[in-house]
């Protein structure tokens, strides 16, 4: 079990970074016109989700939600051994002239990102992708730029950030634990 | 053409067996059994010039210079005889020669064997016969060629069965590996036999029951999707054959009876004066056809495994004497012809290194015989049945004998054979007794491991 | 996530989990089917080879399918059934391939056991689709997928296999799998047809075709082969239709439900164990079953390409 160091949100911070995340997205976008928002699998659905519904009770206007699994397009596909087994991409919007939100819980190397955008490419044609994420761990190893962050969390080696919502893991918190071994 | 350039006694030697000759030996404290005289007590060999010479509680001092072999514990008995094994030569040197098969049967504790004649050339003459037998002749495990009933074993003209018998010694005649198919042919082969009290031995098989079956018709015939051949392919042919020897008064041994339907056929008949014997393998009283799911080759034979129901058929058969004789079907194939798809393997499997372990362990562990029963299927049954001398264990007499170690225990390793055949079933089984060696025609031949008892 | 095996040999011992796994999976696979770039860049460190020994033009453009959609390199190899005196033996032939650095076999050889030889004595990862009469897993993972998809649940779900079951792979695996998933598998066919013992299956046996009917939810007819004829297994093709072919008559008199499903897996004696007013019919699933095909083949590369591999 990794060690926990510290517990940076809790329950209600993380509602209140949702509540300013929905309302950056919305301001960038002047509104939900042509607008998105696509959660990557498996917490990036819940957090889309939460935006999803802060969005609406803001504006009141209708916009599209969709998921994005992305366990076909990661390059590291042949190391893992265990974890969900593949499952459905269903983004019921047309993505044409669309901005399209992609919503991950922690923004680290990049390469979820990369992936994400790779499969959201082949699946239609979106004109705009933006990212929001809900924590910047940093040490990037792609040219990958959030558009929309929670909070920024630098890390050291050997400390790892980790999301627990609600739908998965019972309790809603972001911690920094110290890692056991390799990642 | 030297297709082995190692005589059976050197190839035993190179594999870390004693091989002597000329030496006195003193068998000290075995357990000495001979069914034939109703011998069975621990007591104390000597033997001199190939002949035992002394039996009895025997004080060293009195006699000549000579070896002690202590084999306290072990069993002696009169040589054991393989009355079903396939030598290959010549024609498939690759597979096994006359020395590598004989050495292999040394190993395994026999001192003669019966070998079939499917050979290329086959034995069919007595021109081939006599060379098998003279290239036999220095080593220590006696070869009786078993003569075809058929030329070509094409089943339809007899062989010249009177010449074979004359010239050669012939004792008994076989198309093994493929059945007499005609009946009438089999009835005149059984008739012309009754000239020497000659026996017919038969490779039970219904070719177009049989059709392209490579395994036993049944539930796992069934769940591997591979053709089968039923049992009653066999039985037929068994019940044709007990029908013409009883009509004939011939004599009809039955080779490798495999399954349950036939072995009461023998019941039957013998029951009614029928002149028939028959012969069962190691690996149909220990293996039934479910060994084949994994579909490796090692479990292929002819005939194939049976059901449970015919393997503890043949296990009855041997406890009430229906089966006289244990013979190994020895039957050796290349490794290349071994690591390709089942059905086309070619059938059989290696035996005589792993006869005696096998037959312990099937027989011996459930209690279904004793030594003396083994003895009597494995050394006395055939000679009798071939109608050659028995080997007695009587002061006078030629010294033929196997040396068993009953509590041995030691891990089939096929890389180990003398045979070169690797094609057995029993990799790595763990098996309760084996063989310590053999003494004829004035060797002794000692397993590695039982070197040490000499002093 | 990864199955247990490194290979897919047969239905036969295969878990429940990883026959999901592979249902679920095919599912995420039929999705990318339909989407206007058919394709995942999954696979494309993977090179498959297809050694098909035995002639099947759909089952090998399926595969293939599979295989380009998941974006592995593909080969495909063709040859006669080896053996020792013919040639090259199976073994020789696929080691050179694998000396080429292949990492996948999709094996089809007419005589049983051969993937088995292949698994045993050679590196790559193999995947059965079709060896002789033994399995096809690779048919019956994409008829329990289009199962699924039409009712729902295997439990108790009672499926007929009819025809010539004595020399059918598809029957075999198809009777794996769906006892594994908990329905209940019965046979109907001529007795020539059927093999013995196979009850010892817990398979339940009828020669009367009315009788399954009207015991069944589903029936998976298979193709009867000519060659069965000619070695005097049935009498004719009319005696075989007239008893045991499936067509609206014959199910309306026997009393069949109305949501009765039927399967066939291909290709379709027209006109004699099936008629086109049922191949053609609402009933039918046949086409979905080679839809599914394609998906479930993804899945079953993807989930042995993917897992029990090292770290490099």
């Amino acid at each position: 079990m990794d060690k926990v160091k510290a517990r940076i949100m809790d329950a209600a911070d993380i509602k209140r970074t949702i509540m300013r995340l929905a309302h950056e997205i919305v301001e960038r976008n002047h509104g939900v016109k042509n607008l998105g928002i696509v959660g990557i699998r498996t917490r990036g659905d819940h957090l889309a989700r939460r935006v999803f519904e802060a969005v609406k009770s803001i504006e009141g206007e209708p916009l599209g939600i969709g998921v994005l699994d992305i366990t076909l397009y990661r390059d590291d596909f042949r190391i893992r051994k265990t974890g969900p087994g593949v499952q459905i991409t269903d983004i019921p919007f047309d993505m044409d002239e669309t901005t399209v939100v992609l919503v991950d819980d922690v923004l680290y190397t990049g390469r979820t990102s990369r992936a994400a955008l790779d499969a959201l490419m082949d699946y239609g044609r979106p004109g705009r992708v933006q990212l929001a994420v809900l924590v910047d761990r940093g040490h990037r190893e792609l040219p990958i730029k959030a558009d929309f962050v929670g909070k920024n969390i630098p890390t050291a080696p050997g400390e790892e950030v980790l999301v627990h919502l609600k739908e998965e893991d019972k309790v809603d918190e972001v911690v920094l634990v110290e890692t056991a071994g390799k990642e | 053409m030297n297709w082995s350039s190692t005589s059976a006694t050197d190839r035993l030697s190179h594999a870390g067996f004693l091989t002597t000759r000329g030496t006195a030996l003193l068998l000290k404290g075995a357990r000495v059994i001979d069914p034939a005289q109703g011998l069975d007590k621990v007591i104390d060999l000597f033997i001199e010039k190939g002949k035992i010479t002394h039996i009895g509680k025997l004080v060293q001092a009195d006699l000549p210079k000579h070896k002690v072999i202590n084999l306290r514990g072990k069993i002696i008995a009169p040589g054991f005889f393989d009355m079903h094994v396939h030598l290959r030569e010549p024609g498939r040197e690759d597979k096994e020669t006359i020395w590598t098969g004989t050495s292999a049967a040394a190993a395994g504790g026999f001192t003669a064997i019966a070998c079939m004649p499917n050979t290329d050339p086959p034995l069919d003459n007595s021109g081939v016969i006599k060379w098998v037998i003279e290239q036999a002749e220095g080593g220590p495990v006696a070869v009786h060629p078993v003569g075809a009933i058929t030329r070509g074993r094409e089943g339809k003209r007899l062989t010249d069965i009177g010449d074979m018998v004359q010239e050669a010694g012939v004792r008994m005649f076989s198309d093994d590996g493929s059945p007499v198919g005609t009946a009438e042919v089999m009835r005149h082969a059984l008739e012309y036999c009754k000239i020497n009290d000659l026996v017919l031995s038969t490779h039970s098989e219904d070719l177009s029951l049989a059709g392209k079956g490579v395994m036993r018709e049944g539930e796992f015939s069934t769940k591997l999707g591979l053709p089968g051949w039923p049992s009653l392919a066999e039985s037929v042919m068994v019940a044709r054959d007990i029908l013409l020897a009883e009509f004939t008064g011939g004599r009809l041994h039955v080779g490798h009876i495999s399954s349950a339907e036939s072995i009461d056929l023998v019941r039957w008949a013998k029951a009614r004066g029928v002149n028939v014997t028959c012969e069962a393998t190691p690996h149909h009283m220990a293996l039934t056809d479910e060994a084949c799911t994994s579909f490796d080759g090692n479990y292929k034979m002819n005939p194939p495994l049976g059901t449970p129901e015919d393997r503890d058929a043949v296990l009855l058969g041997l406890k009430d004497g229906t089966i006289d004789v244990i013979a190994t079907d020895h039957a050796p194939h290349t490794i290349e012809e071994s690591q390709v798809e089942f059905s086309l393997v070619p059938n059989g499997v290696i035996g005589l290194e792993t006869a005696l372990g096998v037959v312990a362990k099937e027989l011996g562990a459930k209690k279904f015989l004793d030594w003396t029963d083994v003895v009597q299927k494995m050394a006395i049954a055939p000679r009798e049945i071939m109608r050659l001398p028995a080997v007695a264990i009587a002061e006078g007499s030629e010294a033929e004998l196997t040396i068993i170690d009953p509590e041995a225990i030691w891990k089939v390793d096929p890389e180990r054979f003398l045979t070169k055949g690797r094609n057995t079933p029993f990799g790595g089984w763990e098996l309760p007794a084996k063989s310590l060696g053999v003494i004829n025609k004035g060797w002794l031949v000692l397993a590695p491991d039982a070197r040490m008892l000499i002093s | 996530m990864a199955l247990q095996s490194k290979h897919l040999l047969g239905l036969e011992g295969v878990s429940r989990e990883d026959i999901t796994s592979i249902l679920d999976a095919g599912l995420s696979f039929k999705e990318i089917l339909n989407r206007p770039i058919p394709k995942v860049p999954t696979l494309r460190h993977v090179t498959v080879v297809n050694a098909f020994f035995e002639n099947s033009t759909r089952t090998r453009i399926s595969f293939e399918l599979a295989e380009k959609r998941l974006s592995a390199d593909v080969v495909n190899f063709s040859g006669s059934s080896s053996s020792v005196s013919k040639g090259e033996t199976l073994i020789d032939t696929i080691r050179n391939l694998e000396a080429m650095k292949i990492d996948i076999v999709v094996m089809r050889h007419p005589l049983p056991g051969a993937p088995q030889l292949l698994a045993r004595y050679c590196d790559s990862k193999v995947v059965n689709a079709g060896d002789g009469a033994h399995e096809h897993p690779t048919q019956a993972l994409l008829d329990m997928m289009t199962l699924r998809e039409v009712r729902g649940e295997f439990d108790g779900l009672r499926v007929t296999l009819v025809g010539d079951i004595s020399h059918s792979r598809v029957a075999i695996s198809n009777i794996y799998g769906l006892q594994t998933m908990g329905a209940k598998v019965a046979v109907c066919g001529p007795p020539t047809l059927i093999p013995r013992h196979l009850e010892r299956l817990g398979v339940t046996v009828y020669t009367d075709l009315d009788e399954a009917i009207r015991n069944s939810d589903v029936l998976n007819v298979l193709r009867i082969q000519m060659e069965r004829q000619d070695q005097g297994l049935f009498p004719s093709i009319r005696e075989y239709h007239a008893l045991y072919g499936i067509n609206r008559e014959r199910l309306n008199s026997a009393g069949a439900s109305k949501d009765l499903v039927i399967m066939h897996p291909g290709p379709i004696n027209r006109g004699v164990e099936l008629d086109a007013d049922i191949a053609d019919g609402p009933q039918s699933v046949i086409l979905q079953q080679v839809t599914n095909g394609v998906a479930v083949r993804m899945a079953v590369l993807f989930l042995l390409a993917g897992g029990n591999n090292e770290l490099e």
